[in-house]
Parts: C-alpha cells; sequence; structure tokens
C-alpha cells in the first residue's frame, strides 16, 4: 500500500584496502593510538632523552689539564668547578637576572593579561592578540640590535631624557652600582630592560588562559559574600591565577637563564650561564663542564616547580 | 508586613536592550518570592540589582528602607546562590562556607563552628575538608546555599538554583529549600524559567515578560487569572480566545483564557449542559502524560489544547471530538499583549 519513504540510494563503497584498515582502526582504537604515539614517543625517547642523558653522562667527565683531552672516567671535579668564584658568579649572576625578569614580567603581563581576559572582545580581543603575538614575528636579532640602538648613549632614550630635562635622573641611575653602566646599553640595567621585553608574551598568554578560565560568576561571588575588590584579588583572583603565573614564569625563567645572545649584545662583558656554556664547549673545548652548566638550569627549575607546587601554585588546576 | 526590597521605575538598559523597563513591586519580609520568565525578560538582572551586580539607570531600589542605588555588593546585607554556585575551587568546602565569615575577619573557632553548623542545615556535615570537585551537582548546590545562608542574610537570592539538577533531585530540593525558608524566616527571592517550579514554590510570583512586570500575585490567582496572553500562555499553556468568541458564546468580552485542564472531551454525538460551550472539532495532535493526557482539537476556526484524565480512553489522530467547558471557566483578560 504505502512505498518506503526513505529508498536505499547510497550504495555501499566497494570494499577496498584502505576502507577495510579505517575500519580495523576504528574498531581497535588502541591500534590507532598505537599508530599515533610510536614515532613522537621514538623522538622524544631517542633524541631529546637520549641527548639529555649523554649531557649528563659528559657532565660526570673532565678534561685533562695537560692534554685538553676529555677523560672518560666517572668523577664529580667537573661540579667541584662550578663552584668556583668565577663560575659560581656566573651562576649567581644568572639566578638574579632570571628571577628579576621573572618578577617584573609578572607585574606587568598581570594587568594586560586581566584586561584582555575580563573585558576585552571582538575587535579588542583580537587587536590584543595581535599586539601581544607580533614582537614573536620578528627576528630575535633585530629587536636585540633595535633595542642597542634605543638603549645607546646616542639613542632615543638618552635624547629623550636629555630633552624633557630628566638627563640627571637618567645619570642618576646608570651611577647605580652593579645595575647601572656608561649607557643603558652596557649595564645590567639594560640588559634588563630587553628579557623582559623579549619574554613577556610568554607570560601574558598563560597567564591570560588562566584568568579566562576563572568565571566572572566567581568574582560576583567574592563580592557577595562581603569582599571589597583588593581582598577579591588576593582570596580569588590571584590564587586562580597562580598556574597561569608558574606557567608563564617556568617560560620567563629558564629563558633567561640560558640565553647567551642578549648577555652578549646588551650588557659589559659579564658571563651568563648560556654564554658560559657557549664559550666552554666552542672556545674552551671543555665539554664537561658545559655540560655542567647546562645541568645548574635543570636543577633550578626542578628545585622551582617543587617549591611553586609545596606553596599551592597549582591547587586551582 | 514591613517590605524586604522595593523597585520604584527602575531601569536598566545595555546599549539599545532594555533589560529592565520601567519595573515596580515590593516584596515583603519573610516571604518567598518567585521572579518568573522566559529567558531575557529582565528577571535575572532584576536580581542583580538587588544584589548589587548591576546598578539601575533610573528609578530606585530600596533594601528594608534603606537606598542601594550606588552601593556596591559587599556593602548589602543580601546573599546569592548562584546559577553556577561559583565555588571557588581551590578551598575546601568548609573554606568556602567560611569565606564570607573569614572576609569579615571573625576569629577562626568561630569561623569553623558556623560553616559546620551551616553545613548540618544543609545536611552536609563532615563535608568541609572535601573540595567542590568531589562532590556531586546537588551536593554544590548545598554548599552554595550553606555559604550564603552563613552570612545571615536579610534576603537570600537564587539564581536559577535547580536548573542544572536532574528532575528528580529538583523536586527534592524544591520541597527542602521550601522548608528551609519556612524555618530561618528569610526573604528568598527565586528566579526561575520554570513556571512549575514558580507555582509550586512561591508565595507570591511576579511574571516577567520584555523587561516588565506584566503580572505579580499569589500563584493561584496567576494561574486562575492570568491577566494578559502572555501570563495565560506562559503559565501552565491556557487557550487563548479571542474576543469574537467570547462575544459569540455571550460569556465575556474581550480577550478570555480557558484553562486546558477544564475542557471535557466527549463523543459529538453526546450533548453538552446548558451551562456550558462547547465546539465540535478534529484531534490534531495527541500527547499522553501518564495521569494526563493533552490533546490538541482543531474545529471552528480555533486551535484548542485540552488535558483529560486518563481513563483508559484513548483518542486517535483525526478523530472527530466534542470539547465542552462551562462558561466560566473562562477567564477574561486585559487587552495588553
Amino acid at each position: 500500500m504505502t512505498a518506503p519513504v526513505l529508498a536505499p540510494t547510497l550504495a555501499e563503497p566497494p570494499d577496498g584496502v584502505l576502507r577495510r584498515l579505517s575500519d580495523n582502526l576504528y574498531l581497535h582504537p588502541s591500534l590507532l593510538l598505537g599508530l599515533l604515539l610510536v614515532p613522537p614517543l621514538l623522538w622524544l625517547g631517542i633524541v631529546y632523552v637520549g641527548s639529555l642523558l649523554a649531557l649528563l653522562i659528559q657532565s660526570f667527565y673532565s678534561v685533562d689539564e695537560f692534554s685538553g683531552m676529555v677523560r672518560r672516567e666517572f668523577t664529580l671535579a667537573t661540579y667541584g668547578e662550578l663552584l668556583r668564584p668565577a663560575n659560581l658568579d656566573i651562576i649567581v649572576r644568572s639566578v638574579l637576572m632570571a628571577a628579576a625578569v621573572t618578577a617584573a614580567a609578572t607585574v606587568i603581563a598581570f594587568p594586560i593579561a586581566y584586561y584582555a581576559a575580563r573585558y576585552a572582545t571582538g575587535a579588542m580581543k583580537a587587536f590584543y592578540y595581535v599586539a601581544v603575538m607580533m614582537p614573536l614575528w620578528s627576528s630575535y636579532l633585530v629587536k636585540i640590535y633595535a633595542w642597542k640602538l634605543i638603549l645607546a648613549k646616542e639613542g632615543i632614550i638618552t635624547w629623550l631624557a636629555t630633552r624633557t630635562g630628566l638627563g640627571p635622573v637618567l645619570d642618576f641611575v646608570l651611577a647605580i652600582p652593579v645595575i647601572g653602566g656608561p649607557s643603558l646599553s652596557i649595564s645590567f640595567l639594560g640588559m634588563f630592560v630587553v628579557f623582559v621585553y623579549v619574554w613577556l608574551p610568554y607570560m601574558i598568554l598563560p597567564v591570560q588562559a588562566a584568568l579566562e578560565r576563572v568565571p566572572r560568576s566567581m568574582i560576583d561571588a567574592s563580592a557577595d559574600l562581603g569582599a571589597a575588590p583588593a581582598p577579591t584579588f588576593r582570596h580569588i583572583v590571584l590564587p586562580l591565577a597562580m598556574p597561569g603565573i608558574a606557567a608563564g614564569s617556568i617560560f620567563t625563567f629558564s629563558l633567561t637563564l640560558g640565553d647567551y645572545i642578549i648577555p652578549q649584545i646588551i650588557g659589559n662583558s659579564s658571563f651568563f650561564i648560556g654564554q658560559a656554556v657557549y664559550a666552554q664547549q666552542g672556545t674552551a673545548g671543555n665539554i664537561p663542564l658545559a655540560a655542567a652548566f647546562t645541568v645548574v638550569p635543570i636543577i633550578i627549575m626542578g628545585a622551582y616547580l617543587w617549591a611553586a607546587k609545596r606553596l599551592g601554585a597549582f591547587d586551582a588546576l | 508586613m514591613p517590605v524586604a526590597v522595593r523597585f520604584t521605575d527602575v531601569h536598566r538598559h545595555f546599549g539599545t536592550v532594555r533589560a529592565v523597563d520601567g519595573v515596580t513591586l515590593d516584596i515583603a519580609e519573610g516571604e518567598f518570592f518567585a521572579m518568573l520568565g522566559p529567558s531575557g525578560s529582565g528577571k535575572t538582572t532584576c536580581l542583580r540589582l538587588i544584589g548589587g551586580f548591576e546598578q539601575p539607570d533610573r528609578g530606585g531600589i530600596e533594601i528594608f528602607g534603606r537606598h542601594a542605588e550606588g552601593l556596591p555588593p559587599y556593602r548589602r546585607n543580601v546573599n546569592t546562590v548562584f546559577q553556577d554556585y561559583a565555588l571557588f575551587p581551590h578551598m575546601t568546602v568548609g573554606e568556602n562556607v567560611a569565606y564570607g565569615l573569614m572576609i569579615r575577619k571573625q576569629p577562626r573557632p568561630m569561623r569553623e563552628a558556623r560553616a559546620s553548623e551551616a553545613l548540618a542545615l544543609v545536611k552536609l556535615s563532615g563535608f568541609e575538608s572535601r573540595y567542590p570537585r568531589q562532590l556531586s551537582g546537588g551536593q554544590r548546590q548545598r554548599v552554595a546555599l550553606a555559604r550564603a545562608l552563613v552570612n545571615e542574610p536579610r534576603v537570600l537570592l537564587l539564581d536559577e538554583p535547580l536548573g542544572a539538577l536532574d528532575l528528580k533531585l529538583r523536586e527534592e530540593m524544591q520541597e527542602e529549600l521550601k522548608s528551609l525558608q519556612r524555618k530561618l524566616g528569610i526573604t528568598f527571592v527565586f528566579v526561575t524559567h520554570d513556571q512549575g517550579e514558580a507555582l509550586a514554590m512561591a508565595d507570591r510570583l511576579a511574571i516577567f515578560h520584555a523587561g516588565r512586570v506584566v503580572q505579580i500575585g499569589a500563584p493561584a490567582e496567576v494561574y486562575e487569572r492570568p491577566r494578559t496572553r502572555f501570563v495565560a500562555d506562559f503559565v501552565g499553556s491556557a487557550n487563548v480566545l479571542p474576543p469574537e468568541f467570547a462575544a459569540q458564546t455571550g460569556a465575556a468580552a474581550g480577550w478570555t483564557s480557558l484553562r486546558p485542564e477544564k475542557i471535557r472531551a466527549t463523543v459529538p454525538e453526546q450533548d453538552f449542559r446548558n451551562d456550558e460551550t462547547s465546539l465540535i472539532g478534529t484531534i490534531a495532535n495527541v500527547h499522553y502524560q501518564g495521569a494526563l493526557t493533552r490533546i490538541t482539537v482543531a474545529g471552528e476556526g480555533l486551535t484548542l489544547r485540552a488535558a483529560v484524565p486518563s481513563d483508559g480512553r484513548t483518542f486517535a489522530i483525526g478523530e472527530r471530538i466534542r470539547l465542552s467547558w462551562p462558561a466560566s471557566a473562562m477567564q477574561p483578560m486585559d487587552d495588553d499583549p
């Protein structure tokens, strides 16, 4: 009486090899997972962890002082060398710089990230992303040389300072021992400014991502329960942003610790860890000491993460 | 009875959207007041105006006789249970509940004692050291309730608090909220889009439509005598009969509403009583709901919904049927839409 409303009009495609393969992958998800995971695991396992292990092993060798050859015997002598005042200076200097850069980047990034997460919408949000990311698109070296010119004695900052009558202020700042110097481009202060500039996006983005996940109602709830904006910030916003700050500070801290270009171009000739590694493995040919130097940031980062976890930085995850 | 919350011609506009467009209402102390309306009708904005999360563009808001315009949320003796509960994920249940006391710098032992009391009130004793993520939806809702109540608010605001719960739990919580409100005697202001929930729980309710309050009254009053076509349809989906129909039957003038459950369904041949209005139509749809069967009947230029007790009778689509109802069941309404 009634014809079927939906006639089977879709013909079954032929049973090809590819089709059988996709059927198999669909029915055996573990097979698919294996296919997807094995190449990256091989890469990570052999190339990455392998080279890291090789590095670690190298750091337990030492260099024969007469022949300059690497002696392949287990020793802690190379690590002992790290503790020599000159090398210890390098480590302390690098860590202090990394800590200062991280602190400054956090303070500068937070309001920007907060604005982006809470207030920016539509075109403003797009503009924000472009503004934050754009510095990452241009060449690292170009940016640093640009900063060298900005910070130089003949550069725009000195020019602006003299034009606005702030020359004495600049001179005063440059006269401060340790962080000052003959000009901003040859001082720790200048180096600090450039470090903060180049690593800032790496702090802004994770902090913004963390703040993005704090719903408006949570801030409303805090106010509803009697908290003025300052206590709300301390008890709710900051703890919830902590995982983002921790993630961002891993970037800023470790990138500063490992960098060897900025200290070479901006700043006086005092060494940083990155430069020490570069010099030891290159001109000095002391691979074990270079390896020992690279282990330092790894240990510092490990300790840093452990402390952050103990302080509850990841509780909100 | 003293007035807990008073709105006087309150306006709140967002750009060109008139979210709240001249609302005037009084909420009495100790009453369970529901604000009912479809989404975008302005009910949530009104709740946020009481909480202090929004400020009126125009008009006055008084909370217990005190002008509240310009007062931030943290300076009002009002607490809110948020739709998504808004529990702080980095704090334990105990810390969440004690948050308001901690902010007010109460000593720790007192904080903990009061938090435990509040948790006992919502039947969550012993949950102090858990984290919100370890709780079920219903438990989170109770924590949100305890966190608000521990501050002893004079008005408790509830923003669709049962929306995320499943049916059984929702019914349980309805009863519990109601008995909690009776026990504490606090004014509850409850926002919902679920008319069944509002009718079941509220002492009085306000129906919102397009930023305005279209009717305020006790549930039975609003249900039995909807003032406008919108209320008739939104609360219990009554039939709305055009003025011509009322005129033809001589029952009333103007628009009238007719509750589906006031309609009898019989075979066309059967006579109807003298005091009844009747029409014969064809069944367009049948919706079996257990205790009731809802049928949609088209006839004489009208489409009527009737809800008849399921008594073993079966209805078939296309069947001719007589619908009849007492003339008194047709409730006259205002001409407003």
